[in-house]
């Protein structure tokens, strides 16, 4: 009893550490954005590296999120009795608001988060951090901002095509397997979209990018103890991100979409 | 001494409950060679680090030239960094940029010189190790030596007035770990530098430092010239020097 209590006092330390640690870094990111014109060559690159280059990622993830979306909604459907041609609303509903936003952020946690956590963490336990401090460059605006940086813009840019292509996946789904015709699905689509629902739904995805980017320098930066460290740090900050990434997500829910 | 170039003053220094260093003093004056020997584990480049504040000390004081410098910051410790140059232990090579993008990346980052100035002197320093044709491999593409190389060519790039060498040789043939300590001798005189070297490498010791501390449980056992510490009848040192595992040091 007395080690379950030391076990639940031990992970409440570590969450008030972690999350003072991610305010500090955020802080310290704000403050290197003063310096953001001296790194726009390394922003470029992040932006590249990690958003570019994760599209293929969310392009196959969201047919089949539309997909599914589709089939499960016409399964429904068929057990209340609603009407077919309203699958295009719910599917375009469920998508841009919560499907692509949530599952783009999550994926992108695990390619993106982890990787950067991995590279920073190598970074850090070979002694390269310092060497950077040592020749008086602030690893925070050299790595950190860059990433952060890319992190915030990237996710939201990613969202914009996992809509469209889960649009398309539920439609093709639609079309082929329940028999509904890409008219009536397209018009329900139309109907129910409203501008309001997309925009929050990028606005929330660069609020995931955020917490992507600031828990993975924060792990990388906090790793310790060689390669083990950075499995560590790696597997830490995808946990982390995609518990905040459903926690924002709820409550932005919450505020977001009244019911 | 007041006047000494570099002085450390009572360093205490622990990781949660494990204490390092526990009231180092030492002072180094302007030009001096100095090599700080110890077991490994027992703080070595812990009291470097603390040199350009990559450490913290719990208490104590780090002068260069009476100012402390383990309470700068902002520009004011930018400028004691770029006074310092540093070769890692694991030469913490940067592994996505090139030789070259290595050597250069102070004076672009900080110094903000232009392409041909940072690109003749990449090329004057890499020659200074031995190694001006190499500057588009990438540091994975290195033997250990040459990784050294490359570190020192890095530390040196914008002529700093101290070199500080964390186990410079370890890790490296015999005959390489020669190389190097020649070229540390040979950029000592040549760059007219103050240098601390980090080491448990007896040879090496000798080799580069006209002067020679010995750290033993978190402070300063012997500090004196070669001669002293070759004839020394200190027990921990002797047992030291001579490389065994009998005697009062406990090997952890
Ligand atoms: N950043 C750190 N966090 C925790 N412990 C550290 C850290 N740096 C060094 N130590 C510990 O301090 C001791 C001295 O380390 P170090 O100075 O690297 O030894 P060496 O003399 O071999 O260079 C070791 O026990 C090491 O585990
Ligand atoms: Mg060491």
């Amino acid at each position: 009893m007395q080690f379950g209590l030391e076990t639940i006092g031990r992970r409440g330390v570590n969450f008030v550490r972690i999350t003072g640690g991610l305010f500090v870094l955020l802080g310290r990111f704000i403050v290197s954005l003063k310096h953001a014109h001296k790194s726009f060559g390394l922003i470029l690159e992040q932006l590249y590296v990690l958003g570019v280059k994760s599209l293929p990622l969310i392009v196959i993830i969201s047919i089949f999120v539309g997909a599914v979306s589709a089939w499960q909604a016409a399964y429904q459907f068929k057990f209340i009795g609603a009407p077919l041609r309203l699958l295009g609303h719910a599917v375009g509903k469920a998508v841009v608001i919560e499907l692509a936003p949530v599952l783009s952020a999550i994926v992108f946690a695990g390619r993106v988060g982890a990787g950067v956590a991995a590279e920073l963490g190598t970074m850090k336990v070979t002694e390269q951090i310092d060497a950077l401090e040592s020749m008086g460059i602030n690893p925070i605006r050299y790595l950190a901002m860059p990433r952060i940086i890319a992190c915030v813009f990237m996710v939201p840019f990613l969202v914009v095509f996992a809509n469209f292509i889960a649009i398309m996946g539920g439609l093709i789904v639609s079309v082929i397997g329940v028999d509904v015709s890409s008219e009536t699905f397209l018009n329900g689509f139309k109907d129910s979209f409203q501008l309001k629902d997309f925009v929050n739904g990028l606005v929330k995805a660069a609020v995931f990018g955020l917490s992507i980017g600031l828990v993975g320098c924060y792990e990388g930066f906090a790793a310790s103890g060689g390669a083990q460290g950075v499995g560590k740090a790696t597997t830490t900050s995808v946990v982390i991100s995609s518990v905040l990434i459903l926690i924002f997500n709820f409550l932005f829910a919450v505020i977001l979409f009244r019911v | 001494m007041a006047d000494a170039f570099i002085s450390i003053r009572d360093l205490f220094k622990g990781f949660g409950a494990q204490e390092v260093l526990s009231g180092v003093s030492l002072d180094i004056n302007k030009g001096e060679s100095v090599a700080i020997i110890g077991q490994s584990g027992c703080g070595k480049s812990v009291l470097l680090k603390h040199l350009i504040q990559l450490l913290e000390p719990d208490s104590g004081q780090v002068l260069i030239e009476g100012e402390d410098v383990t309470a700068l910051h902002g520009r004011a410790l930018v400028k004691l960094r770029s006074r310092v140059g540093m070769l890692f232990q694991s030469s913490a090579l940067f592994d996505s940029l090139t030789v070259a993008e290595n050597v250069g990346l102070g004076l672009k980052e900080t110094e903000h010189l232009d392409d041909a100035t940072i690109e003749r002197t990449v090329r004057e320093k890499l020659d200074m190790v031995g190694l001006g044709d190499i500057l588009e491999k990438m540091p994975s593409q290195l033997s250990g030596g040459m990784r050294k190389r490359v570190g020192l060519a890095r530390a040196i790039a914008n002529n700093p007035e101290v070199l500080l060498y964390d186990e410079p040789t370890t890790g490296l043939d015999p005959i390489t770990a020669d190389l190097i300590d020649n070229m540390i001798v040979e950029l000592n005189q040549k760059l007219n530098v103050t240098s601390i070297a980090v080491t448990h490498d007896m040879k090496s010791a000798f080799k580069i430092a006209s002067r020679i501390i010995m750290l033993y449980q978190g402070k300063v056992e012997i500090d004196g010239s070669p001669e002293e510490i070759k004839n020394t009848t200190n027990p921990v040192v002797r047992q030291f020097i001579e490389g065994s595992s009998i005697g009062p040091v406990q090997v952890q």
